[in-house]
């Protein structure tokens, strides 16, 4: 089986987030750089159905030089071989420019599944999965809990508001993964030192030959609305207390 | 050249499903500023009656796509013949719910339109004859002006958070063909598993209460139960409490978990981690019942009790349901 996992590096859910102050982006100088945590389930699945039915996992990831580190961490995970497109032309890629460099790259390498988490945490888009698949015209399947590969198909669980989906898709198609769809591992230290010796193809953007102008851009980045401070309820006796929030809610915030 | 804004409604067992009636009369507050008409694209199977309840909130023309092959919703099928009609009718904005279905269709669309999308929106208004949609990203740490220079200019609306106001319009039913050819089709829905529970979803709910690690077992959760009964909302829960196996992966709300906007929200021991954080922030109204005075969930809350839930809890729900009677 042929499968690929597409990664990105973001900053840690920890990270503080400053804007800078012309609005153009955040700073970057502080961050700590992660696998984005969607994606860790994508490669996670991809290592598990390698396992199971044979094949290779290769890793596709779009970003600048310091996203090797994450590369590696694929790669330790347990991913054979790894593309990394890098190249400054990318900067301000939306996801419809990501799509289809992915899908530009994709289309050199014999695919079976591809597997991307259901959206990165840093622009929080969630639309890579869709672009790509587009590109390389293939179904998708997002917001994945469960996958089964049956041969020529997989079915998967697509949880939806009230309900799940039962959903059967011929290959190639594209998965998009969110928790709950497995347990992602950790790369353990011989993988660590394994991943080192592993192939990565840097490529750029003329080699993909593909537009890099975004269709949606992000004209100024703003610091998050100023919550007004909230009322704490003092008191010793519990009961007051709820009597109080009960009232406030009811009579103050008409929330109730 | 480009005129007007389209949505693309949601139903579902032949009902509008609210996200619909919010994106109608968002359109329709953009379209007024400049004096352009509403569309909307509607599909699915026998529906062609919805498309006056549509009108009701301001959708001028209803393009009504009413066939067998869309119904249950598949993206290929849906992602086509979206396309088609936005290709025929040229608008200068089309919205999309940025629920589990619009954000599937959305993208796609998207991309077969080659244009921009911007997802799970907060505000959307027009500056410079423009669609600028405002919404959060880094998980709400800040927020992005998008511009989109490409048409339509897209944007997904996170549910729950732009009102469904009425301003009644025709709503005219125009037909479109629905028709895709079946070999081009490769996903199939193969079973439905309905949640029996009744509960609204998070994403949909007025009122959440949710529970963290604090609830100290599944049983804890019944308290939040009772009082999420009293004020008709739906029990959500962290992430720790989801990993401790007392609640479903469904009802987690966080970076990981579901974004919620409900008018009211109530954290009852949950700590307010930056990651649960980054699921409730849009919130109306945030209550906190925390016994630690230092829990970073404070700096979030509207109003906040610094108690023992196992005490505070049941009190609220006997004087809600006193207040409610
Ligand atoms: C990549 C990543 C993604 C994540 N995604 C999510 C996510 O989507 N959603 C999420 O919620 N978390 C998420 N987390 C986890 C997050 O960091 C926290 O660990 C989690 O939110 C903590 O849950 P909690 O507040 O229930 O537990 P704790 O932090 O342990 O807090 C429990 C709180 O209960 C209070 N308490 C205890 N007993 C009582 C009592 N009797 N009365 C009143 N108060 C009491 C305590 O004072 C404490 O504040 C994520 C973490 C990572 C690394």
């Amino acid at each position: 089986m042929n499968i690929i996992a597409c990664v990105k590096q973001v900053p840690d859910t920890e990270a503080q987030i400053k804007v800078k102050a012309d609005g153009s982006g955040i700073e970057e100088g502080q961050i700590k750089w992660v696998m984005n945590p969607y994606d860790e389930y994508g490669v996670e699945e991809a290592l598990r159905l390698k396992e199971k039915n044979g094949g290779d996992v290769t890793i596709v990831s779009l970003g600048p030089a310091r996203a090797m580190e994450t590369i590696r961490t694929a790669l330790a995970m347990g991913a054979d071989k790894a593309v990394h497109i890098c190249d400054p032309a990318f900067d301000n890629a939306d996801a419809f420019v990501v799509g289809n460099a992915l899908a530009a790259v994709i289309k050199t390498l014999p695919h079976d599944i591809i597997l991307c988490g259901q959206r990165a945490i840093d622009d929080d888009a969630g639309q890579v999965g869709a672009m790509l698949a587009e590109a390389l015209n293939l179904p998708q399947l997002t917001l994945v809990t469960k996958l089964d590969f049956a041969g020529s198909s997989v079915k998967v669980i697509r949880p939806i508001e009230g309900a799940q989906l039962l959903i059967e898709t011929s290959l190639p198609c594209v998965v998009t993964a969110q928790k709950g769809l497995n347990e992602p591992r950790y790369a353990s230290l011989p993988g660590i030192m394994k991943a080192k010796k592993k192939p990565v193809d840097v490529k750029n953007a003329a080699a993909l030959g593909i537009a890099t102008e975004a269709k949606a851009k992000v004209a100024k980045t703003i610091p998050p609305p100023a919550r007004a401070a909230g009322k704490i309820i003092c008191g010793e006796d519990p009961v007051q207390k709820a009597a109080e929030l009960g009232r406030l809610l009811r009579e103050e915030a008409k929330a109730i | 050249m480009a005129k007007g804004v389209m949505i693309v409604a949601e139903q579902r067992d032949g009902a509008l499903r609210k996200i619909s009636l919010e994106l109608a009369a968002t359109a329709r507050k953009l379209a007024d500023q400049s004096g352009d008409e509403v569309s909307a694209i509607l599909l699915g199977s026998g529906i062609e009656g919805l498309a006056a309840q549509l009108g009701k909130y301001g959708v001028d023309k209803v393009f009504v796509g009413d066939s067998p092959a869309m119904e249950p919703y598949i993206t290929e099928a849906h992602a086509a013949i979206v396309a088609k009609v936005v290709k025929d009718n040229d608008p200068a904005i089309l919205l999309m719910g940025a629920s589990v279905q619009g954000k599937d269709l959305s993208s796609r669309v998207a991309a077969k339109l080659a244009t921009g999308l911007a997802t799970d929106c907060t505000d959307v208004k027009i500056a410079d004859g423009k669609l600028l949609a405002i919404r959060p990203m880094y998980a709400g740490k800040c927020f992005g002006e998008i511009v989109t220079n490409s048409n339509p200019a897209m944007a997904s609306l996170r549910p729950n958070v732009f009102p469904a106001v009425e301003n009644a319009k025709a709503g005219a039913v125009v037909k479109v063909d629905a028709a895709v050819d079946a070999a081009s089709i490769k996903s199939k829905v193969l079973e439905v598993q309905k949640d029996t529970s009744g509960k609204v979803d998070l994403t949909e709910a007025n009122v959440i209460v949710s529970g963290g690690r604090g609830m100290k077992g599944p049983e804890g959760f019944s308290i939040l139960e009772e009082l999420a009964g009293v004020l008709k909302g739906t029990v959500g829960a962290s992430r720790a409490a989801v990993d401790a196996g007392w609640k479903l992966q469904k009802d987690q709300v966080g970076q990981t978990g579901k974004v919620v906007s409900p008018n009211l929200y109530i954290a009852c021991g949950i700590s307010g981690a930056i990651q649960h954080l980054a699921g409730m922030s849009s919130s109306k109204c945030i209550v906190a019942i925390n016994k630690d005075a230092e829990a970073p969930i404070f700096t979030r809350a509207d109003y906040g009790v610094v108690d023992d839930l196992f005490k505070v809890v049941p009190e609220l729900t006997a004087v809600c349901k006193k207040m409610l009677a």
